[in-house]
């Protein structure tokens, strides 16, 4: 299984760790890629474990496309997060590589059980794993001030929204007496009218709003973005997200179906709110990491979009995007990691002259603000239009005018965002008198990874054909 | 493949091609940039003349090419012209290769900009030849943002950044509503497909209910109108025209802008005809804001730039009034004066390019008698103020004129005022900048001036303006191409025409039909 080889490669590392002489810890890095590169083409054949579709542990765990892609996508981001490390190694405390290392496999070992979990108790287990393992890992640089700050202020919020899940928890279980989601959703009609059980869904719902950062939940983002290691703001900004989505997908749509039929209003507000907040308060940030930050904000309104639209091409579209969005933002990322490892800010001034230190890194930031803008042919262009394509097609099967209005809201947010990550590309190419012009050198394997971020990229904008499929074989057995 | 796919695709490979080239090669990027966009507009012009010859398919489209790309949603990539679309095609393959040969006047990060010049050139190209609706969209989209980059990076004047970012959100805003209205039309039409033929064809069987119509119609008609700026969502284009670089303008204002007309009659009028029909007014009574409003603030202008900017959002007036008319002879006009506006708007944007690029002015009172100085340049810039004024002989006389002739039947009184705005307000403000600019004194400033010098700078002045004359003396090479796919669109508004109590509509259309050819023919 999946879990297990990544929980026993995190350990391996660890051991490792007091093995290997200290200058060659890198390298430990890069054997836990190859490693989860093996486990990654395993998964992708079909073979083993993977290919049985079915449940386990009395219901709890289940295995079915769904889970299968969303453990692609996250293994595939914790490579790319690795590669990452291993370049960013060198700002990290003394001695503590590994232990980054297997903290970031461990809280990939959390998503992968949040992908596959069925059950109450599987979710909050899978959300405390990868929550506490975060917390560890965004106050990870302990000699900076910000990362501890970023870490304080991420641990009281996510204790604070785990309590409320807790609380939900209990609420639904003390309603229904079921915490499995398939049993709950065959009682889940009769308690309809219950409202201390509509409270325990939507203090859940809280507690996942928190995790994908979601308006009203949003306000660690930005900071603890700002302020935590880059290689961990990427796979929060990925990871986390993605886990938070799938599983308020298995929640809203395989636990409560009938409650989340009746709540399509609740969302429409919720995605567009997002989506204007992210954006309207990117427009101002002048830190590159807290601009991702708000943009992360606004790209989970987004993603709402194909929660609110509650429908099978919704969600398809949502797994869509995201997939897209693991490539560009990882892209953004490692631009970041590499060009303002050796500065004290992550002010978007660094980036001036960018064009003349690396063609290379440059045409990568450019593509990924250019991507996440949602121009074509890129891979953001895709997804968007899937995403509206089914909120679109909501407005004219339910003839609520409210998903309408979302629609605009969202082709609003598009514009608004225009403004920002064009300015990211004009502080490229063209701010006047760089300070620095010394050229950034690349070691083989950022730029192997980097080229691999561009090609997911590109393939998934020019060519989503299979994507499309995989993504709605996926949405299918959501809704069985 | 398609010769269409080559025609759309060669600019894009010079694109992918330049990336390959160091950029102090300053030479080789010309070249290459220059041989694409020829290639491209060689291959055009061997479209256009072999297309009477052309095999045909069942959907009545030339030169047809078609992939699969997204099965689940019935996307693929399909090109393909007729009478609408190709005389487009062609216009807009010449106006790029003048595009690239005026970029001489860009004299910084010249690699980018060739490059964002032949994105913009292939992605129009594409749009225009695509019977898929998305990669209509798709393409026109990859094409509209290197016109924001160009205009913001490489645009001249004070009012740079603000026309930028005026002229980002307008038509941005303009493509994303006219995205939702397209796929409004995808889902409600029911054929599961993006692609056009087979939407229509569906359609025929299955119209869409009106009220459906009447929200989807919206969209696309202000979406489109928008991108096309019809009044009055006018505003960004005067001023964007004026701070852009030339090639960029030339393209956009000439080619680009084209594609929200395209949408309209490609895709609105035959699959929302009831709702079409019940915006005419509005659209007839909008597009007198664009010939008379715009043309009066036209006269106004001190700038060369902005005068010819808005010039020619006045003239987009023309085209919308044939769209509203919604007849064979009306529909027929629109894309005429699509075709010959675009070669009329690349060449004034390219002359006035060359003037700003001689003087560094386009102020108005600040030049005079530049004939003298510029000959070649100047007699250039007669002719096309005197095309922009209607004058026969030039290919914007042919479509002005059948516009009004099928305008006449629907909106006698409209066409009247229109008719009034184009011939006084057009002649008064085109003769008065060239009265200004070209003749009277010459100030000692200027004495310093030179002419175009050789055969390979006249070229794209020269390219376009005997395209100009060409479809001015010859419209019957576009007209016997469009006629029949107009035909075709406006059928199914004859069938309503005719259940009105005055039957004979189609014979009087005939009727008009017979004059307007006996003026082609004159």
């Amino acid at each position: 299984m999946l879990e297990l080889s990544v929980i026993g490669l995190g350990l391996v590392l660890l051991l490792a760790d007091l093995f290997v002489p200290a200058e060659r810890r890198r390298f430990i890095g890069y054997a836990a890629i190859a490693a989860l590169g093996v486990l990654l083409v395993t998964s992708l054949s079909g073979n083993g474990s993977c290919g049985q579709f079915g449940t386990a542990f009395g219901g709890m765990f289940v295995n079915d496309p769904l889970s299968l892609f969303f453990k692609q996508l996250f293994i595939v981001a914790a490579i790319l997060v690795l590669f990452m490390a291993a370049e960013f190694s060198d700002k990290l405390a003394e001695g503590s590589v590994a232990e980054y290392y297997s903290l970031i496999l461990f809280a990939l070992a959390g998503m992968l059980f949040a992908a596959s979990s069925n059950d109450f108790t599987m979710l909050f287990v899978s959300i405390e794993l990868i929550t506490i393992t975060f917390y560890v890992l965004v106050s990870f640089q302990r000699s900076k001030l910000q990362s501890l700050e970023a870490g304080v202020k991420y641990l009281i919020l996510g204790a604070l929204s785990s309590s409320f899940m807790v609380f939900g928890i209990a609420l639904i279980w003390g309603t229904t007496g079921e915490l499995n989601f398939t049993k709950l959703a065959a009682v889940a009609p009769q308690f309809a009218d219950s409202q201390i059980f509509l409270l325990g869904v939507l203090l859940v719902l809280v507690g996942l709003g928190f995790k994908i950062a979601a308006f009203p939940f949003q306000i660690w983002a930005p900071d603890v973005y700002q302020g935590a290691p880059t290689p961990t703001t990427a796979f929060l900004a990925i990871g986390s997200k993605a886990a938070g989505f799938v599983l308020l997908l298995r929640v809203l749509f395989t636990a409560v179906p009938s409650v989340t039929a009746q709540w399509d209003n609740l969302l429409i507000v919720i995605s567009g709110i997002t989506i204007l907040y992210g954006n309207l308060c990117a427009i101002p940030q002048r830190n590159l990491k807290r601009l991702l930050g708000y943009s992360s904000i606004a790209h989970a309104g987004y993603l709402l979009l194909g929660v609110a639209a509650l429908s099978a091409s919704g969600q398809s579209a949502l797994m869509y995007y995201l997939a897209g969005y693991v490539f560009t933002v990882m892209a953004g990322f490692f631009v970041i990691t590499l060009v303002m490892r050796h500065l004290a800010t992550e002010d978007i001034s660094g980036l001036a002259g960018l064009n003349q230190r690396s063609p290379l890194l440059a045409a990568t930031l450019t593509i990924a603000m250019v991507s996440l803008a949602g121009i074509p042919p890129l891979a953001g262009f895709f997804g968007k239009f899937l995403l509206l394509k089914s909120v679109i097609e909501a407005a004219q099967t339910t003839h609520n005018h409210g998903y309408y209005c979302l629609a605009f809201t969202a082709l609003v947010g598009v514009i608004i965002s225009l403004y920002y990550y064009f300015g990211v590309i004009r502080a490229i190419y063209w701010s006047k008198d760089p300070a620095d012009l010394s050229p950034i050198e690349l070691s083989s394997p950022a730029k192997l990874s980097i080229w691999a971020c561009l090609a997911g990229i590109f393939w998934i904008g020019l060519f989503p054909n299979t994507l499309l499929n995989v993504t709605n074989l996926a949405a299918a057995a959501l809704g069985k | 493949m398609s010769i269409l796919t080559y025609i759309a695709g060669w600019p894009i490979v010079a694109a992918l091609l330049l990336l390959f080239v160091p950029r102090n090669y300053r030479v080789i990027i010309r070249a290459i940039a220059v041989l694409g966009t020829l290639i491209s507009a060689v291959l055009a012009v061997k479209m256009f003349c072999q297309y009477a010859g052309a095999p045909v398919d069942a959907d009545g489209y030339r030169f047809v090419q078609q992939v699969p790309w997204v099965e689940s949603l019935g996307i693929s990539y399909h090109v393909g012209v007729d009478g609408l679309n190709v005389g487009l095609i062609l216009m807009g393959a010449i106006v790029a290769f003048a595009a690239a040969l005026c970029s001489w006047e860009i004299q910084t990060r010249e690699k980018e900009f060739y490059i964002l010049l032949l994105v913009m050139a292939g992605g129009i190209l594409g749009a225009f030849a695509s019977l898929d609706l998305f990669f209509f969209y798709f393409l026109h989209e990859l094409a509209l943002v290197p016109t924001f980059i160009m205009i913001g990076v490489w645009g001249r004047g004070e009012k740079k950044n603000y026309a930028t970012f005026q002229i980002t959100l307008y038509l941005s805003i303009g493509a994303l509503i006219a995205l939702i209205g397209l796929i409004a039309l995808y889902l409600q039409s029911g054929a599961n497909t993006f692609d056009i033929p087979k939407i229509i064809e569906h359609a025929k069987t299955n119209p869409l209910a009106v009220n459906v119509q009447n929200f989807i119609f919206p969209l696309l008609l202000f979406g489109f109108g928008i991108l096309v700026s019809l009044w009055p969502f006018h505003s960004w284009a005067p001023l964007g025209y004026g701070v852009a670089p030339s090639p960029t303008a030339m393209l956009h204002a000439g080619v680009l802008k084209k594609f929200g007309l395209y949408g309209l009659i490609r895709i609105a009028l035959p699959l929302l005809p009831q709702a079409a029909q019940s915006w005419a007014h509005i659209i007839a009574w909008l597009c007198l804001g664009n010939i008379l409003y715009v043309g009066w603030v036209a006269m106004r202008q001190r700038d060369l730039n902005l005068l010819i900017g808005n010039s020619s959002v006045a003239h987009m007036g023309f085209i919308f009034l044939g769209i509203a008319s919604l007849n064979l002879i009306g529909v027929t006009g629109a894309v005429l004066i699509m075709v010959a506006h675009g070669f009329l708007a690349a060449l004034t944007f390219a002359l006035s390019g060359y003037i700003y690029q001689q003087t560094g002015t386009l102020q108005i009172s600040e030049l005079g008698g530049l004939c003298r100085k510029l000959p070649f340049i100047g007699t250039a810039l007669l002719m096309a103020a005197m095309a922009g004024c209607g004058l026969p002989g030039f290919a914007n006389f042919v479509g002005e004129a059948t516009v009004f002739f099928g305008a006449w039947k629907m909106f006698p009184s409209i066409t009247v005022i229109a008719l009034w705005g184009a011939l006084v307000i057009g002649g008064i403000y085109m003769t008065r900048a060239i009265r200004n600019i070209l003749h009277g004194p010459l100030p000692e400033k200027w004495n310093s001036l030179t002419d175009a010098s050789n055969a390979w700078r006249k070229l794209p002045y020269a390219l376009l303006l005997v395209s100009l004359l060409v479809f001015g003396f010859l419209p019957k090479l576009l007209t016997d191409k469009i006629n029949p796919d107009a035909a075709k669109i406006v059928s199914s508004y004859k069938l309503q025409v005719a259940s009105l109590p005055s039957s004979d509509a189609k014979l009087k259309v005939d009727s008009i039909g017979n004059r307007q050819l006996a003026i082609e023919n004159k």
